[in-house]
């Protein structure tokens, strides 16, 4: 073989080392904009069809997702499915908080009749809904914040 | 920090049917493997070409069981992690095939090192590493199990790091006591030690964090933990120190005290952790150095390399090293067609320096992009996952990678002293090759935890017994019905 292929093989080579490398690169550019979407309060195209389709005939904007707006663990999302959701300290809750004012098991949010409900588990610090001390069980409305000790969560659709 | 999945589709969970059905199809790593194994069979080709007009020997068995190497990893991943990162296996295939690759064309002029490259031994090493990695894949359910052998690991790597010091099987190869022989295989137990002791330091870390995050004593505006806490740090430091004077191995000793500093970061967010155990470490290194003459020659022949070069236990090695990657220049002298092999150890402690005089700067900053991909992948998974000890697990195994290729790179460009740590899955070297693997198995395994979605929340379905009247609803319902109108306050359920 002569110098010239030698050399056009050894680009071609660098090439192919680099093709890899930007692939790479092109597969975790996707997974970061998949990502952005869900986060950004965008849903995806398909969560959006498949939410407006779940809610058509009731209420317009269902929630989908539990959000933490404020706290250590703000931006956090939980998406909504129909078991409740427990909020506290203790590992075994759905959302752990890491939060000196939080109890172990703080408050609890749960489902019913298409409706969702916030109950404050006898907290030391007690649950606020919208700046209100919650007692026993309320109406929780999409949009409204919860605070728990120093995390503020909410439901979004 | 508990961090969510944030996992590519946050409305999975809305419908569970549609969820489970959704089995990834993991394109993206097969097109990635297919690249790899093409950059893999290239480099192999050309590199028969460049050093005698022909394919090289071993040509056909490498690229076959190159190719049949990343297939079964894939399909043992589809089977046993399908959510895990799609990058970090290619990555890895790609690293390997060029090692490989390097290896086999140092082989193939092989005239002065009496045919200590061995491609053929270092492929079988590679299959051995993924074969251990299915394996490690397939019985490890879940990584927390792992935190169970919290302090089972902390034994058994304590107890590899110091093996080579047990006489028999101890061996001492250019001063450093890092080997065992075992019935003719020599083996490097540093290397498992690894994986046991970023075990044992994340579970450790992940109970203690909240003692060791305890502010004390200030000082020149840093905030300095309690100094009743500075006694795990101090023993880790102990070890390290006794490492570097007992088996004169700076790297070895390097390597698992950055590791557990970071994950002491990483676990408490305090930065005076890091300028603690960094000064700690400098301080017993530099003594060691002035009072241990052989560690103190490495030093040496960094600072003054140009002067020692025909010293022996000089820095010849070091600047021929540096000769090739000036003689490689932007775009390399060629696959085949360099002169790596003038350097001793060329195929393992230099093959960054081989590479980059064959493949250029081009190539070498290739090379660094997908070990920075690699340990990055490895970070991110460390930010997905809920539980801390695999925030802790993932991050002290991708630092341990990062670290490593930090202080070969550093050490062979002359950045910072020699150490004779081997390139992860590039250099020569069984005991390497199979830790490697066994360590991305694991960070696979935390990866498809991290990313999977979640049907159900993972952490707490309020397990309670329900009202007796509870109407018989869906899984959900059925756990958690509650009268309404609400109960009075403070009779709740959880009352």
């Amino acid at each position: 073989m002569g110098e010239l292929t030698f050399n056009l093989l050894q680009y071609g080579f660098l090439l192919l080392l680099w093709l890899f490398v930007l692939s790479a690169i092109a597969v975790l550019r996707r997974d970061l904009r998949t990502r952005a979407d869900g986060q950004a309060g965008g849903p995806t195209r398909r969560g959006r069809r498949k939410a407006a389709g779940a809610s058509a005939p009731k209420a317009p904007r269902r929630p989908t997702r539990l959000t933490v707006t404020a706290g250590g663990l703000q931006g956090t999302q939980l998406p909504l499915t129909n078991a409740s959701i427990l909020i506290g300290r203790q590992p075994g809750c759905t959302l752990v908080l890491e939060d000196d004012y939080a109890s172990s098991r703080h408050a609890r949010i749960f489902p019913q009749d298409d409706q969702w409900y916030l109950e404050d588990l006898n907290s030391t610090n007690g649950t606020f809904l919208d700046d209100q001390p919650v007692h026993g069980t309320v109406p929780l409305p999409p949009g409204t914040p919860v605070q728990i000790g120093r995390t503020v969560v909410e439901l979004q659709a | 920090m508990t961090a969510l999945p944030a996992s590519a589709d946050p409305f999975a969970a809305v419908e569970p049917s549609l969820s489970s059905a959704r089995r990834p199809w993991r394109l993206a790593e097969l097109w990635l493997l297919l690249l790899a194994c093409a950059v893999g069979i290239g480099a192999f080709a050309l590199v028969g070409y460049g050093v005698r007009g022909a394919l090289p020997s071993s040509f056909w068995t490498e690229s076959l069981l190159l190719v049949l190497l990343s297939l079964g990893a894939h399909a043992a991943i589809r089977l046993t992690a399908p959510h895990a990162d799609q990058t970090i296996l290619p990555l890895v295939v790609f690293l390997n095939a060029l090692g490989l690759a390097m290896i086999t064309r140092i082989e193939e002029t092989d005239t002065r090192q009496g045919m200590m490259a061995n491609a053929i031994s270092q492929i079988q090493w590679s299959i051995f590493g993924v074969v251990a990695a299915c394996v490690i894949l397939w019985l490890l359910k879940d990584h927390r199990l792992l935190r169970k052998f919290t302090y089972t690991s902390m034994f058994i790597g304590l107890g590899l790091i110091m093996l080579p010091l047990v006489p028999g099987i101890g061996r001492t190869i250019n001063g450093a006591t890092r080997w065992i022989v075992v019935g003719g295989f020599s083996v490097q137990p540093a290397e498992f030690a690894k994986i046991f002791l970023a075990i044992f330091f994340a579970g450790y870390l992940v109970s203690a964090r909240d003692a060791l995050a305890m502010a004390g004593p200030k000082f020149l505006g840093l905030q300095l933990p309690r100094l009743r806490d500075l006694g795990p740090l101090l023993l880790v430091w102990g070890a390290a120190m006794a490492v570097m004077i007992f088996q004169t191995d700076l790297g070895v000793s390097l390597l698992f005290f950055g590791m557990f500093v970071a994950m002491l970061y990483v676990a408490t967010d305090r930065i005076s952790w890091m300028i603690i155990g960094g000064t700690l470490f400098g301080a017993g290194a530099l003594a060691i150095i002035n009072s241990f003459p052989h560690v103190g020659r490495r030093l040496d022949g960094w600072l003054n390399a140009m002067d020692l070069i025909d010293v022996p236990g000089g820095s010849g090695q070091l600047v021929s090293g540096m000769f090739g990657l000036a003689n490689g220049g932007l775009t390399g002298a060629g696959l085949g067609r360099g002169h790596p092999y003038l350097v001793p150890f060329s195929f393992s402690d230099f093959i960054y320096t081989s590479l980059g005089e064959e493949l250029g700067l081009t190539g070498m900053l290739a090379i660094l992009l997908a070990f920075l991909l690699l340990v990055e992948r490895g970070l991110r998974t460390a930010l997905l996952v809920r539980d801390g000890f695999g925030k802790l697990l993932a991050t002290g195994l991708s630092f341990v990678i990062a670290l490593q290729v930090f202080v070969v790179v550093g050490g062979v460009t002359r950045l910072i002293p020699l150490t004779g740590l081997a390139l992860p899955f590039m250099a020569q070297g069984g005991s390497a090759m199979l830790a490697n693997w066994m360590i991305v198995a694991i960070l696979l395994k935390i990866s498809h935890d991290a990313r999977k979605p979640s049907i159900e929340p993972d952490r707490g379905v309020v397990l309670q017994q329900p009202p007796a009247d509870a109407p018989a609803g869906s899984r959900g319902d059925s756990l958690e019905t509650l009268p309404v109108p609400p109960p009075p306050p403070g009779k709740g359920a959880f009352a």
